[in-house]
């Protein structure tokens, strides 16, 4: 492989601030609907005292498990040394860093006190995983930073292998930890399981890496940088398995499931009859998610064009917030069985009165914050591979092969 | 948005404000109806309590939530009790009125008054 | 029991100082009030853990009047539905202490009537998620929120297997002296602590059930009622699988 050169995102002045202009647009609804929110209180959202996690969430969560994902890239290069893969570095730290970023302001928005982030700075219950994640997220950004400097530092370069293997270390142990805020739960019947925590491992690769194809695509077709077949094919592989695997952990995790008979009833309303949950399910986790990019990927024509691809990655990244929004959402209107044996006749409270399920619907609020978090992400990566040498100059076959031969 | 829910929203908005001003509940208060205004100083000489009156409050919630200790001479509600002043028809005036005692001072010193989000603004419950 | 004896006398005598000074003179009843309370000087320890005990056979079918004097105590009928509200949402969004429960069992069809609320586990699920500790256990055995620390995460709802607690969705215009409540935080039953830290020994709940189902008091003090009545019936505790040694049991489920 020649020696590879990185480059700012050379695109036309107005070109690239017409973009962050729009961008902006759109973070600015998203902070004016969070402000609605904060300002009136939770009641214009479709969140309940029984569904207390909602569109927000899903949001947040898929773009903080999305972050861990997007450093993959990276750590092949770096942690496993395969050499392909090392000049896609830079753009998957920062992707993991702004992914991060975006994910993090929407959680914390929707905070009932979000004027309170010092308070959540400064008492901490080391018993909660949610209180370890505060820490798993910031130092993630630090060492990400960190290993991007010695990645793009020539005299830090030969420290540059163990900040790639302790960042790989760390974003392991952080999707452990997002996954855990759920596996962890007794209470909820779709919850209480330790397949959770790989199995939010196994859907950040997915989601991470369909992201960075679609941002390496965009960034490159913008300014004319060339990505050969050599590296998309790699990457649009290297997709089709983790969406495989994602579909693999699902069959695992419901199949687990309905092997225990006291599941199967939450399994009954996933699966069979739970309405909107039962639709995103089966059409958004498993065919969009899921079967669709496998298709797409391995199709022997399709998944050779740059539109079969970016289709792939497009399904993998919708299919991802029908998963997160069947597990976080559908996880909690399945009613908790506080009685077993027992059918509630009546409450006061709404405990699923005849096994009825809990009601959401998502606001326009709710939904605006969601995607105010993924224009944050993509305001700060078009920000950063402006001002700083991110992307290569080229990914060319022939840049990436010097054996290659031009057909 | 319909214009109507736009409205209700506008409604909302214009209540809160005026229900934040303290206003809506009760008349204009009277001087030397408060506690307060007939005592010589707090439970601490003045210079102390203009300076250090968070300090104790603060400190005395951690006490209060968490061990149950209420019988102390520092006690937000001993706060509202003895400042609240009263309008003209006997009813108390919420403490952060603007213009009663907690406001004039949090507002020339700029400094936010998270309190009474939560507690009680006053005296006797409601 | 003695004890007992002497606290009712000096209650009553010092109601009968209150209903006299009512009558003598109006201007001085507040402090007399105050002087009754005896509030807390000293920290609450571990010697005393309060607990419940719900007979569900005398709970009646049809009878809110735990509900109703919850909702009075706490502050919780001063929450109004804001304006513009969808009413059904707004049901689902305000908060609850305290529910009535009617239940039948699937295979019997026996029905089984009971209030619920927060369990006061020994092991509490909502202590453990929480990010920054405010949600706690007492000493004394009672799970509440720290409303200075709590940032309305409601990570602790997620985890309660009893659903007991609720998220405040709107601004509360009115609040009770004794129950601060504020937008944006989380809270649940709390025994009605102000009442135990001023020297009182029932919860609102207790009192207004006229069908005595409700039995409160002291678990580790062998001598209280409901000590005595928990070692003469059997009782259990709700989602017993997940052993949290909740302090309110129930007996005829």
């Amino acid at each position: 492989m020649k020696k590879v050169h990185f480059s700012e995102w050379g695109i036309e002045s107005p070109k690239y601030w017409g973009l962050l202009a729009l961008l902006g647009v759109v973070i600015a609804i998203s902070g004016g609907a969070a402000w609605y929110m904060e300002h009136n209180g939770h009641w214009v959202t479709g969140m309940t005292n029984q569904i207390v996690w909602g569109t927000p969430h899903v949001f947040a969560i898929f773009l903080i498990v999305a972050a861990s994902g997007a450093l993959n890239v990276a750590s092949i290069g770096t942690a496993f040394d395969k050499r392909l893969y090392k000049p896609l570095g830079r753009l998957s730290g920062l992707l993991a860093i702004t992914l991060l970023v975006g994910g993090l302001a929407v959680l914390v928005l929707d905070l009932g006190r979000a004027d309170r982030l010092l308070v959540a700075m400064t008492h901490y219950n080391f018993k909660s995983i949610f209180a370890w994640n505060i820490f798993l997220y910031t130092g993630f950004m630090a060492i990400v930073a960190i290993y991007l400097w010695f990645m793009m530092d020539r005299r830090m370069n030969k420290y540059y292998k163990p900040a790639g293997i302790g960042a790989f270390l760390w974003r392991i142990i952080l999707t452990t930890g997002t996954g855990s805020i759920f596996g962890f739960i007794v209470a909820r019947q779709g919850y209480d399981a330790a397949i959770l925590a790989p199995m939010f491992v196994i859907m950040s690769f997915a989601y991470g890496l369909a992201i960075y194809i679609l941002v390496l695509l965009y960034a490159a077709k913008l300014d004319g940088r060339e990505v050969g077949d050599k590296v998309l094919f790699r990457l649009k592989n290297l997709l089709g398995v983790f969406a495989a695997s994602v579909f693999y952990f699902t069959l695992v995790y419901h199949l687990t499931n309905l092997y225990g008979t006291e599941n199967h009833e939450y399994e009954r309303f996933i699966l069979l009859d739970g309405g909107v949950y039962t639709a995103l399910f089966w059409i958004g986790w498993v065919f969009v998610g899921n079967l669709l990019p496998i298709a797409l990927v391995y199709h022997p024509s399709i998944g050779k064009t740059r539109g079969g691809i970016i289709a792939a990655a497009t399904a993998v990244v919708l299919g991802g917030l029908a998963t997160i929004y069947v597990v976080v959402i559908g996880g909690q209107a399945f009613p908790m069985a506080i009685f077993p044996g027992k059918t509630v006749l009546s409450s006061g409270f709404f405990d699923g009165v005849n096994g009825q399920p809990f009601l959401y619907s998502p606001s326009l609020p709710e939904v605006l914050l969601g995607i105010g978090g993924l224009a944050l992400t993509l305001l700060l990566t078009f920000i950063g591979i402006r001002v700083l040498q991110f992307l290569p100059v080229t990914l060319s076959d022939e840049a990436m092969d010097p054996h290659h031969v031009k057909s | 948005m319909t214009g109507k829910r736009s409205i209700t929203l506008l409604a909302i908005l214009v209540s809160g404000l005026l229900a934040g001003l303290g206003t809506a509940f009760a008349g204009e208060a009277v001087e030397g109806t408060a506690k307060a205004d007939k005592l010589e100083h707090c439970v601490e000489p003045t210079p102390v309590m203009r300076r250090r009156h968070f300090e104790f409050i603060k400190h005395q919630r951690d006490l209060t939530v968490h061990q149950g200790i209420r019988g102390s001479k520092y006690s937000i509600a001993g706060c509202v009790d003895c400042h609240a002043r009263r309008d003209a028809q006997g009813k108390p005036v919420p403490v952060n009125a603007e213009g009663q005692f907690c406001d004039k001072c949090h507002e020339y010193a700029a400094v936010e008054l998270d309190c009474f989000e939560c507690h009680s603004t006053v005296p006797g419950g409601k | 029991m003695s004890s007992v004896n002497d606290r009712g006398r000096r209650d009553f005598l010092k109601k009968s100082a209150i209903a006299a000074s009512m009558t003598v003179a109006p201007g001085v009843v507040l402090q007399t009030l105050q002087a009754r309370a005896e509030p807390r000087t000293t920290a609450v320890t571990s010697k005393v853990r309060w607990g419940m005990l719900i007979d569900t056979n005398k709970c009646a079918d049809g009878c809110n009047d735990c509900v109703a004097a919850c909702d009075k105590e706490n502050g919780i009928d001063l929450v109004n539905k804001p304006e513009g509200a969808d009413d059904a949402l707004w049901e689902r969004q305000r908060p609850h202490w305290i529910r009535h429960v009617k239940l039948k069992d699937n295979i019997t069809g026996r029905i089984t009537n009971l209030p619920m609320m927060c369990q006061h586990c020994e092991y509490p699920p909502c202590v453990d998620v929480c990010p920054t500790g405010a949600s706690f256990k007492r000493a004394d055995g009672i799970v509440m929120v720290d409303r200075h620390i709590c940032i309305g995460c409601r990570y602790c709802m997620m985890a309660c297997p009893y659903k007991a607690r609720s998220f405040i969705h709107a601004e509360v215009a009115e609040k009770l002296t004794h129950t601060p409540r504020g937008k944006g935080c989380v809270e649940s039953c709390n025994f009605c602590v102000h009442r135990l830290d001023n020297g009182q020994t029932t919860t609102a709940c207790q009192d207004a059930c006229k069908h005595k189902a409700i039995v409160f008091g002291d678990l580790n003090d062998p001598g209280s009622e409901v000590s005595k009545a928990l070692k003469q019936y059997p009782s259990v505790q709700i989602r017993d699988d997940l052993k949290l040694n909740t302090g309110v049991r129930y007996t005829n489920i």
